[in-house]
């Protein structure tokens, strides 16, 4: 165990599977002579050589596209796009080829294929380059989507999406490179498809993911300060999602708020949402609520931006109107 | 033109399946034509037509529940003078017949139908808001959750957890030994259970009751109707409820206080008279369907069409108007041995009639005592609506129509 920023932690577990196995290689804008547009790739360079760790032209279409052709010639890309708005101009690519192409071949031809971006808003970069896409990548059949949000998931889940034998979309938070937290290399990460209880609790059950886990975790520390024994749940996959530890938890709390940065309508906490519903109904003591990004594009201001995205307060208000102590 | 809609099949009802459709767009209709069948919780029943007219359009596609009140058709009629059709008027009013030119130069005016003056009964209301879970755990622990009272207006599971196990057993056992727990199943019978439960509670809870009871030599009419009988084939004899039927009926006409409604604080006292009879269904549940028009029937007539509606209440196969039009009660409980029955009156009634069993008693007459058929008639009378005075009045005149059998035919 030792203390690393997330940062370090993707690095590592990229340099570890460069290491160990000499298909996995990387790509993307800026990912070399840069050394990634967030410092992830730093150093790779020098260590693994231009064969892999490749510049790649500001072409994300081509170059997702050249992933998909190594993943299918035995090859384990993992392609950077620099931020998920840039990830719509290589949408063709993803959605047409990376997620169809097993089904389309009769299962003869698997697409191994790691894509890693930034993700989210709250860095003031504006309407173009705050977005939170996941929920709508989750949308589509023959992806898995994963959202690491700990330092040791953000390790882990390099590995995981490599030895999946299917396209994998790992959603980075830009907002999280920065922190600090434990990792251990050795220990066996817990499997892509399973959600993780942060903190149990008893009385309400916040589901949520990525950077949110940590307002998350942050209103219940809040809640328990007024009585509130809040239940946080890391989703860490959207695509499986875990319906398992999802319902077995509401199940314990009867009620649920799910805590999403994407923005409402037609939300991953709107799928999930529905899912209660499908398989938890009889359990719910309370109307499920969620809270969101507002119905905006990110605004550019400050106040502005901050006011939008899901925050801890509007979380501990949210659960406290639940739970009739408002 | 006017709106058909789905008639209050009794006070109980608040809904039913439009099961089929008799007429189509199109089709010319006469008052009493029976348009369409229903099902309630009584069975399926054949609703009529009020109104002389045209089908101008269905509104409702077959195998549709409806609210009472609910359009289910319109019929464009041809006379366009506002015809009402009243429970306490005969059945066979027919409305006066206009020329069309006067629907041109009054179009609007409607030809309002009211075939059931009682109000829609509202027990409880059915809006209770209970969470998912609460309402799984009330079921698992057993609680009738219409007894307890929502906090903010919703049940949550926190107020059942906290609700004491010995006050819930209490509940359960003692107050509601009829609990709802599946109210969800649509099963006819419980629906009827239901049924029978929300009106007799109303009345309970409504209608101050009070109880005559007296004690009738039934030797005459019986002697007379053996008599009678003897001269019949099996088929055609008379049955000596078709005789009590028969006397209620003379007796009512001398005192009609008791043949009406209790609607809006007043007494609409009946014309017509229309006795619920009550008919036990072989599956379990109870009917009162009406025995239209007993007051213009003598005494074959009576019989005939008391076979007819056993028959059809048994199969299921009523007319709305049977279950609409009842403004009297009689329940027969003799059969099974019972000497005395002191009925609930079904709301907006202000009476039931209870006859008991005819048994051999010791009768005094005169200076003799003797042994005599006997029978005791009682009656159950809305003292809103009545004194017991009337029903003494009642009694009185029933008893002397019964010594007097020839009066019956």
């Amino acid at each position: 165990m030792a203390e690393t920023t997330y940062r370090e932690a993707v690095r590592a577990a990229i340099d570890d599977a460069m290491s160990s196995d000499e298909r996995v290689f990387l790509m993307g804008e800026d990912v070399g002579h840069y050394g990634g547009c967030y410092a992830v790739s730093m150093g790779l360079l020098e260590k693994f050589g231009e064969q892999r760790i490749i510049d790649t032209p500001l072409s994300e279409s081509t170059f997702t596209g050249a992933g998909i052709g190594a993943a299918l010639n035995g090859m384990r890309p993992i392609v950077e796009i620099m931020t998920v708005n840039f990830s719509l101009l290589a949408l063709d690519q993803i959605m047409n080829n990376a997620a169809t192409l097993l089904h389309m071949s009769g299962g003869q031809f698997n697409v191994p294929l790691v894509i890693r971006m930034a993700t989210g808003g709250g860095k003031q970069l504006g309407a173009q380059h705050s977005h939170s896409l996941e929920g709508w990548f989750a949308h589509i059949p023959g992806l898995k989507i994963l959202t690491p949000a700990t330092v040791q998931d953000a390790y882990d889940m390099v590995g995981l999406a490599l030895k999946d034998p299917n396209p994998v979309l790992v959603f980075e938070n830009a907002l999280l490179y920065n922190d600090k937290g434990e990792l251990d290399t050795s220990a066996k990460p817990l499997p892509i498809g399973k959600a993780k209880i942060e903190k149990e609790g008893k009385d309400v059950t916040i589901l949520t993911y990525g950077i949110s886990l940590f307002k998350s975790l942050e209103a219940a520390q809040t809640l328990a300060e007024e009585g509130i024994n809040a239940e946080v749940i890391d989703l860490r996959s959207l695509r499986p999602l875990d319906d398992e530890t999802i319902m077995a938890s509401i199940a314990k709390t009867h009620r649920v708020v799910i805590v999403d940065e994407g923005w409402k309508s037609g939300s991953l906490s709107a799928e999930i949402m529905a899912r209660i519903n499908e398989q938890a109904f009889y359990e719910l003591d309370a109307p499920m609520a969620r809270v969101c990004t507002a119905e905006v594009p990110l605004p550019y201001a400050k106040h502005l931006e901050d006011a939008a995205l899901p925050q801890a307060d509007k979380i501990v208000e949210t659960v406290k109107k639940m739970v009739g102590v408002s | 033109m006017s709106e058909f809609v789905m008639p209050s099949l009794g006070a109980d009802m608040e809904s039913a399946i439009l099961m089929e459709w008799h007429v189509k767009e199109g089709d010319k209709v006469s008052k009493g034509d029976v348009i369409a069948e229903v099902e309630t919780s009584k069975g399926v029943i054949e609703i009529e037509v009020f109104e002389d007219g045209i089908v101008e359009k269905l509104l409702v596609e077959e195998e549709t529940e409806c609210k009472v009140g609910t359009p289910l058709a319109i019929i464009a009629s041809d006379a366009n003078e506002s015809v009402e059709v009243k429970v306490e008027e005969k059945v066979e009013v027919e409305p006066p017949k206009e020329v069309i030119q006067q629907e041109e130069l009054e179009p609007k005016k409607e030809v309002k139908l009211e075939p059931q003056e009682e109000p829609v009964v509202k027990v409880q209301s059915r809006e209770l808001k209970i969470s998912p879970a609460a309402r799984k755990r009330a079921e698992e622990l057993g609680i009738d959750i219409s007894t307890i009272t929502p906090i903010d207006g919703v049940i949550q599971l926190a107020q059942l957890e906290a609700l004491n196990p010995q006050e819930v057993k209490v509940v359960v056992k003692e107050e509601k030994p009829q609990e709802k727990k599946k109210s969800e199943t649509k099963d006819t019978k419980e629906g009827m259970r239901q049924a029978i439960a929300a009106a007799m509670s109303k009345s309970n809870a409504e209608i101050p009751h009070y109880y005559l009871s007296t004690s009738i030599n039934m030797t005459p009419a019986l002697e007379y109707l053996e008599e009678l009988n003897k001269q019949r084939s099996i088929k055609e004899r008379i049955l000596p409820i078709a005789m009590l039927i028969r006397a209620v009926a003379l007796a009512l006409q001398e005192v009609p206080e008791l043949n009406g409604f209790w609607h809006e604080e007043e007494l609409h006292i009946s014309k017509a008279i229309h006795p619920g009879i009550a008919i036990a269904l072989r599956k379990g549940g109870l009917i009162t369907p009406a025995l239209l028009n007993a007051d213009i029937m003598n005494l074959n007539d009576t019989m005939d069409s008391l076979s007819n509606l056993i028959t059809r209440t048994r199969a299921g196969k009523l007319r709305s108007s049977e279950l609409m039009a009842q403004t009297i009660t009689i329940t027969n409980l003799g059969d099974l041995g019972v000497d005395s029955v002191f009925g609930v009156i079904y709301p907006p009634q202000v009476a039931v009639i209870g006859f008991g069993i005819i048994k051999d008693a010791p009768w005094a007459e005169g200076d003799a005592l003797c042994v005599r058929k006997v029978m005791q008639a009682t009656l159950a009378g809305d003292h809103r609506a009545t004194d017991g005075r009337v029903g003494a009045k009642f009694l009185d005149k029933l008893n002397n129509v019964l010594q007097n059998p020839k009066e019956l035919l």
